[in-house]
């Protein structure tokens, strides 16, 4: 790889400071009393109890998956805390009463918490290390009848919904990653679309880790009742440690009769340093069920962070005419590891999907992309078009393509494409001879491999994700 | 077209380079004044196109030895895109391709770094267009161009047409074009030679590295150059290119062993 390709992918990581906080950190380790312990510190009710223990008897029967094209060191699941939350954990009033220290720390991170600030027209879900610590226009979403708060509030003001939805498209033992997580969930958001609401602003959440040796096991659900709307969008950071830190997420999404989902993520986890030293295996399970007729969820991914990305966003599509999309950028560099992509289960009849999945590899870095399109014998006249793109920068790094098809209705039709191409030193020498530097012509360069995924992403969030990927790629290019 | 008084443009004094260790310029002498075309012609191997990428500044070749000037300043320390800022142009032998960006795109950020450097204005993309519009039919190209990706899917003609285009585009005070005129049909070849001829002016200068003859009966030169063995070993005017054509390039090569004009 030529020097100025070197300097491009090699870009100091912006988020890597530690907000010097007093957290309430539950000691290591892992076992029933752990999680009564967490339960009972959020005060929840007995069947929330059962679940995680029902979740994690079920974990200590399972194998943690050798499948993906991963490799690192055992997990010691007892030398991580699975309680980190800064106090003081009273409950807010207004948003004047978080820590200032806090505040600090997510005016730093871009993150708008101040409803009354410019830039604030998303609503925010804030989540720090395993609590929500501030979630902003709830009382104007609440007006339509849009429940948008943590899920922990969730389960003390709302628990008939959590309670009839959560585990219902994840099932607690649904795999390794997700028995741990439903076993010690501690936070994460909820939002409740009801029957005929658009949705009036994009609602996110942002997560951010702060605490060395904890883990993040964060729970989102998301419902939207029949012919409801919601754009949702999730951003996350994380300190440089040189030790790794795991993050377990469950997402579940449900549209029902008509409903639209579209789930965004911008994920820029701490991904270790050039040695590999360090960063967070993020290890999440994702799922959406289309449970109505007409229903869409859709989900635009831009991976640039973590050590390693184990992650499958997929739709279950079991309502007719349902439709799932998948959209994704992987960006691995350095030692970074990646396998990730979707699976479409087509349940109903003329059931759609799409899967656009974009890998960028450089460094010494590996990217896979994982996809299962699966038509069940009920789904005629299913429709299925995937497309997985490659590009490799530089000698060192690789790119794999795994591409699971299986069909049991022959009225389906499914597509797949697949690409790989390279930044070669050539091309670098070509926008050079017409006196375009080589960062210039990398991010050109991703840009035009990544615009039918960055078209999916909504304004601000598509912005920012061309500038991460070009701070991401500074140094990698040479 | 050879005037009185002219600057020294380029200027290359016993210039030797390598790639991969092995040693392919071995003494390279050239000057060019603004207002000049050159055209170097010689055998496979001879050296030419290794020549014209290293004044590029293609990382590929490294100079073990002389020095190249380009309006009396050290070319060889600049990095290939302060050089083309500088107003040195490479017509590509083999166009690169370069999926998912459109040429447009791609013109206009050439287009505006160099007017940048220049200290000329910048054009948005409505201004380009319009701009970049009438420099196409210069060269009788398809407006549909401007949206496919830089080279991808080009044929070897609409390749040849898009490196002149940026020629047309970037106005440079030297342009080296290396090949340019091959895989051209006649009327390709009678297009691009056209563009190259509108755009050759008493402050700018043009060196041709060329193969055949063909490619000389359109754009004529000032002087013609055969390089073997990694220098220049005879410089005429234009009626070389024609006995070259006529009797290959053995008999140049032994001329200049021996010192003997050797007649057919």
């Amino acid at each position: 790889m030529s020097t100025a390709l070197q300097n491009l992918v090699n870009q100091p990581y912006q988020h890597g400071f530690v907000t010097d906080i007093e957290s309430d950190v539950a000691p290591k380790g892992l076992s029933e009393d752990t999680i009564r312990l967490i339960s009972g510190k959020k005060d929840e009710p007995e069947w929330l109890l059962e679940l995680r223990l029902k979740a994690y008897r079920q974990w200590l029967t399972m194998e943690e998956p050798r499948w993906p094209n991963v490799k690192y060191p055992k997990i010691d699941f007892q030398a991580i805390s699975y309680y980190s939350a800064p106090k003081p954990k009273n409950k807010l009033a207004s948003m004047d009463e978080v820590d200032p220290e806090l505040l600090r720390t997510f005016e730093k991170l871009g993150v708008p918490m101040n409803e009354r600030a410019k830039l604030a027209g998303v609503a925010v879900d804030v989540i720090f290390d395993s609590v929500s610590v501030a979630t902003t226009y709830k009382a104007k979403l609440a007006e339509v009848g849009i429940i948008f708060c943590s899920i922990s509030e969730a389960v003390r003001e709302h628990p008939e919904l959590v309670r009839k939805y959560l585990g219902s498209v994840v099932p607690v033992g649904d795999n390794y990653y997700a028995a741990l997580n439903s076993a010690v969930f501690t936070d994460g958001s909820f939002c409740f679309i009801p029957k005929g609401v658009k949705c009036p602003m994009d609602l996110s959440t942002y997560f951010r880790i702060n605490t060395q040796d904890s883990g993040q096991f964060e729970r989102t659900l998301i419902i939207a009742e029949e012919g409801a709307s919601v754009s949702y969008l999730e951003g996350c950071t994380a300190p440089k440690f040189d030790t790794n830190q795991l993050h377990a997420a469950v997402v579940e999404l449900v549209a029902l009769d008509d409903a639209d989902i579209k789930y965004s993520t911008v994920q820029n986890w701490y991904a270790g340093d050039e040695n590999g030293l360090g960063g967070i295996y993020n290890f999440v399970t994702k799922r959406g069920l289309c449970k109505g007729v007409n229903s869409r969820i859709s989900w635009t991914q831009v991976e640039t962070g973590s050590a390693i990305t184990w992650k499958y966003p997929s739709c279950v599509l079991r309502g007719d005419n349902s439709v799932g999309e998948f959209y994704s950028v992987a960006l691995t560099n350095h030692h970074q590891q990646a396998d990730t992509g979707t699976k479409m289960i087509h349940l109903g009849k003329n059931t759609r999907s799409t899967i656009v999945s974009k890998g960028i590899s450089a460094g010494q870095s590996n990217n896979s992309y994982r996809g299962l399109v699966r038509i069940a014998p009920t789904a005629a006249g299913a429709r299925n078009y995937s497309q997985c793109d490659s590009m490799l920068i530089g000698e060192r790094c690789g790119a794999n393509t795994f591409p699971y098809i299986q069909v049991n209705n022959p009225s389906a039709k499914v597509e797949h494409e697949a690409s790989t191409s390279k930044i070669g030193e050539d091309q670098l020498f070509y926008f050079a001879q017409r006196g375009i530097g080589a960062e210039e012509a990398v991010s050109m360069i991703i840009n035009g491999f990544c615009k039918d995924v960055f078209q999916q992403l909504p304004m601000e969030f598509a912005v920012e994700a061309t500038k991460l990927l070009g701070l991401k790629l500074e140094g990698s290019v040479g | 077209m050879i005037y009185q008084d002219s600057k020294i443009l380029l200027e290359v004094r016993g210039l030797h380079a390598t790639v991969n260790g092995i040693e392919i310029l071995k003494g390279m002498e050239l000057s060019v004044r603004s207002g000049e075309v050159h055209a170097i012609m010689g055998p496979n191997g001879s050296g030419k196109s290794t020549f014209a990428k290293l004044l590029a500044g293609h990382p590929a070749y490294e100079v073990s030895g002389g020095e190249v000037r380009f309006e009396g300043k050290d070319l060889l320390e600049l990095a290939p895109e302060a050089r083309a800022r500088a107003g040195v142009f490479l017509g590509f032998q083999y166009p690169i391709e370069i999926p998912g960006v459109a040429n447009s795109q791609f013109l206009r950020l050439a287009y505006n770094t160099v007017q940048a450097e220049r200290g000329k204005e910048e054009l948005d993309p409505l201004e380009f267009d319009d701009f970049v519009r009438e420099k196409m039919k210069l060269l009788e190209m398809n407006p549909d161009f401007l949206d496919r990706s830089v080279n991808e899917g080009f044929s070897g003609g609409e390749k040849k047409r898009n490196e002149i285009l940026q020629m047309a585009l970037l106005e440079p005070k030297l342009a080296i074009l290396d090949e340019t005129d091959s895989g051209l049909d006649i009327d390709a070849l009678r297009i691009v030679a056209g563009g190259v001829n509108q755009l050759a002016h008493k402050d700018n200068a043009i060196v041709l590295v060329t193969h055949y003859q063909r490619l000389l009966n359109y754009i004529v030169p000032d002087y013609v150059h055969v390089m073997e063995a990694g220098r220049i070993i005879k410089t005429g005017g234009k009626e070389l290119a024609l006995e070259l054509e006529e009797r290959g390039y053995d008999w140049v090569g032994a001329e200049a062993q021996t010192g003997v004009r050797v007649t057919p």
